[in-house]
């Protein structure tokens, strides 16, 4: 099994974050892992993305051609990316902020109202990890407690606060699916 | 019984220097060594000598040695302080390796206030390669690469090194002095002291320039190379001291232990 | 130990301190400024050590050049533009036999370039870079263990054999991460009789690269060579990867090694027999050890992003002994191993 997904937004939305949290989780799930962020000349401005690998064996490119998953945080990513994804791929889409929808047939589509969700648990700032709690029940990929044990120790415990809002806005996108 | 008065420094080697005759970097080496001996720190003392005559340096300076590229001494030098803190490290340098090839190692050196000494030889031509114009070449003077002199429009200003690196405030002392008289000679050596003991005292980046005679490329005999250095090379390059925080920078010291 | 995750820039500096780096001076490029940033936060931590952003790369390699000279371990990084002013103190270092590590993660180029994942730079790492007669020797990771294992050898063989060491990695292995685990660094052994200290009560010593006199310059050009020769005969260092039933085998390194492990894959689940040859070491290069497997490989596919620079040691190699093909995509390309796959199914059909 290889699993491959793009994380992409504005530089400012947390979408490094995300993928380094679901490699950070993989990599404690005992699989291998690879996480490539795009880098750029420019600080500011312009699509940040990352791409993740999570595989049973050993991943040889760390690129994705025809990734599983897009988690698209702005419009620009998802029209950049839209077409790379496989046939049968997981487009998630922060609806709060893409009134776009994908031009393809063949790729489901998850929307995520995920910057109003924030808002309303009082921190707009937490949108990326509501995201991230709908990507990881909807994927599988790994566990939720696994993945919060990964959230906390990336994010530090330096602010026991932030812990508690991230744990929150997880939950929030977790329980967002009804299945 | 006779008292010796003059000898040859212990940490100058037994060899005949290679150096042209009336060549001042023959007096520097020496003043290096005497000024090692009285302050008795051969034991403890690394050298880094340039690209350019004096790159045999270490055929004469009884003391450890590494030959730095062109211009680099400044950098290997703070590599090896940094390294090595309680000893002492002098780069020497002529006026290409330090104002032209290397002037960016030798300003950073300086800004960083670096604990190193740094010995510059202005002799205002490249020697070792015959006598071409040199960063340091004063206006209007006759070079291999400037045969109708050194044009101000075509060739731009002498660099004035000890006037440009006071500025920095990484520097604490710079003194410029000249070795074509015995009376400048003695000057020079206390300078030479004065930058060695402002390093042992841990007070950071020093730099003794030296007019230093050049008679083979200046195409003179020594004492006119002496005379010119008088007459000519120091009006564009006027000796003495151009920072001294020594005695500051001592005082703080003491105000804060 | 531990499992972490971590950039290959992070890796190599954390390897570095672990493996007892203590003096590391650079000055900022892309796609490597993070192993300048680990380096400027970690040495402050590590006992003695000495962190020094320089004005210039060429300031950096000698800043370090004496440091080594006066004992320490030693290490500065770069990518291509920056590499390239280094080689003046490189070419220094190996005549001085100074021991020393010099990372460097390319990029595009010519020129300025660009700042993607380029392996453009294998002529400069792999000849030499700087004038004279020399060699460094130089490694390939393609995985950020490799990148964390290969750092602490550099440090070891620079010792073993006092002289300069080039870690080869592209942007793509400076940027990604991935877990990795470090293993314990092998205590230092080396020989101190050169290190400057101050002469003490003793004999003063120098260390020095100009020998005007022309047989001491003939005699230490050999004396090097003579090392060199002893290191390709002790330290060559490959991968072969399914070629035991191999009928075309791809020869690759780093970045492009892996892609090509993606392409086998693809390749080998549509039943075409193919195989990987991946020189860890460039120079030494693994001439004789390639050689030995054109006894029953008779296609070779070199592919590298660049437009074929290690495809001159293949030559070397091969040359008479197999068929040898060439991909590659210079200029900061990094190609699919699905694109790879295309290519090497092409030629694969005309081995049957």
């Amino acid at each position: 099994m290889i699993i491959k997904t793009i994380f992409s937004g504005f530089g400012g939305q947390g979408v490094l974050m995300m993928g380094i949290s679901l490699a950070h989780s993989a990599m404690n799930k005992g699989y291998h892992v690879t996480y490539l962020p795009a880098y750029g000349a420019e600080m500011r401005g312009g699509i940040a993305n990352c791409t993740v690998a999570v595989a049973d064996e050993e991943i040889a490119s760390p690129v994705a051609s025809e990734p599983d998953y897009l988690i698209a945080m702005n419009a620009p990513s998802l029209f950049t990316f839209q077409n790379k994804i496989t046939s049968g791929g997981t487009i998630f889409l922060n609806s709060s902020i893409v009134k776009d929808r994908p031009n393809r047939p063949d790729v489901k589509v998850c929307t995520v109202p995920c910057v109003d969700i924030a808002q309303d648990l009082g921190n707009p700032r937490v949108a990326n990890i509501i995201m991230m709690g709908v990507f990881i029940k909807k994927s599988g990929i790994v566990p939720d407690d696994i993945y919060l044990k990964s959230l906390e120790t990336i994010m530090g415990s330096k602010k026991k606060g932030v812990a508690e809002i991230n744990r929150k806005a997880f939950a929030a996108g977790f329980d967002y699916l009804k299945d | 019984m006779a008292k010796k008065v003059f000898g040859r420094p212990k940490s100058l080697k037994d060899k005949i220097f290679h150096y042209c005759p009336g060549c001042g970097h023959s007096i520097a080496h020496r003043l290096i060594a005497e000024v090692i001996d009285e302050l008795d720190i051969r034991g403890i003392t690394i050298g880094v000598p340039p690209a350019g005559c004096a790159v045999l340096a270490y055929n004469y300076l009884d003391v450890d040695m590494i030959e730095a590229p062109h211009g680099r001494g400044p950098a290997m030098a703070s590599g090896i302080k940094r390294t090595l803190p309680d000893r002492i490290v002098f780069s020497y340098q002529g006026d290409g390796d330090l104002a032209a090839i290397g002037i960016a190692e030798s300003f950073h050196a300086a800004n960083r206030g670096e604990n190193i000494s740094v010995i510059f030889i202005n002799n205002a031509v490249y020697g070792m390669t015959g006598g071409q114009m040199a960063p340091t070449t004063i206006l209007n003077q006759k070079t291999t690469t400037s045969p109708a002199g050194r044009h101000k429009i075509l060739d731009g200003y002498p660099v004035k090194v000890s006037e440009f690196f006071s500025q920095l405030e990484g520097v604490t002392y710079i003194e410029r002095c000249m070795v074509n008289s015995p009376t400048n000679i003695n000057k020079t050596r206390k300078a030479i002291k004065k930058s060695f003991q402002c390093q042992m005292d841990g007070m950071g980046f020093s730099l003794v320039e030296i007019l230093s005679p050049c008679p083979t490329n200046w195409k003179m005999n020594p004492i006119d190379s002496c005379k010119w250095i008088d007459e000519v090379m120091s009006k564009t390059f006027p000796p003495g001291v151009f920072k001294d925080n020594t005695a500051s920078v001592k005082k703080a010291a003491e105000g804060a232990s | 130990m531990n499992k972490v995750l971590m950039s290959g820039n992070n890796i190599i500096g954390e390897a570095a301190i672990r493996a007892g780096c203590r003096f590391y001076a650079g000055y900022p490029i892309t796609p490597q400024n993070e192993l300048t940033e680990y380096m400027a936060e970690h040495m402050r931590n590590a006992e003695d050590g000495v962190f020094i952003q320089s004005e210039s790369e060429i300031a950096a390699i000698n800043m370090v050049a004496g440091a080594s000279a006066a004992g320490a371990r030693v290490m500065t990084s770069s990518s291509s533009p920056g590499i390239s002013l280094k080689q003046e103190g490189i070419s220094s270092m190996a005549a001085c036999e100074l021991p020393g590590i010099i990372v460097n993660i390319m990029r595009g180029g010519p020129g300025l370039g660009n700042i993607r994942p380029s392996q453009g730079d294998y002529f400069q790492a792999t000849r030499g870079g700087g004038h004279g007669d020399y060699r460094t020797i130089v490694f390939a990771p393609a995985t950020c263990q490799e990148l964390a294992d290969l750092t602490m050898d550099a440090f070891d063989l620079a010792d073993k054999y006092r002289t300069p060491v080039m870690i080869l990695a592209d942007g793509m292995m400076g940027q990604m991460m991935e877990p990795v685990i470090f293993k314990k660094p092998k205590k230092r052994i080396y020989s101190d009789d050169f290190i400057l200290k101050g002469a003490g009560n003793g004999k003063s010593k120098f260390i020095r690269g100009l020998l005007l006199d022309v047989i001491d310059e003939e005699e230490h050009n050999w004396k090097l060579a003579r090392k060199y020769s002893v290191i390709t005969k002790n330290e060559i260092r490959r991968e072969e990867h399914q070629i035991e039933d191999a009928q075309l085998v791809i020869v690759a390194y780093g970045t492009a090694a892996r892609i090509a492990k993606g392409a086998i894959k693809r390749l080998r689940e549509n039943g075409m027999k193919v195989g990987l040859f991946r020189p860890i070491t460039l120079w030494p290069f693994p001439e004789l050890q390639l050689r030995a497997l054109a006894a029953n490989v008779k296609n070779f596919l070199v592919f590298e992003m660049s437009t074929g620079q290690m495809l001159d040691d293949v030559r070397l190699s091969l040359q008479g002994y197999a068929h040898i093909d060439f991909h590659g995509r210079p200029g900061g390309a990094v190609p699919t191993p699905a694109e790879l796959a295309n290519v090497v199914a092409r030629l694969y059909e005309k081995v049957d």
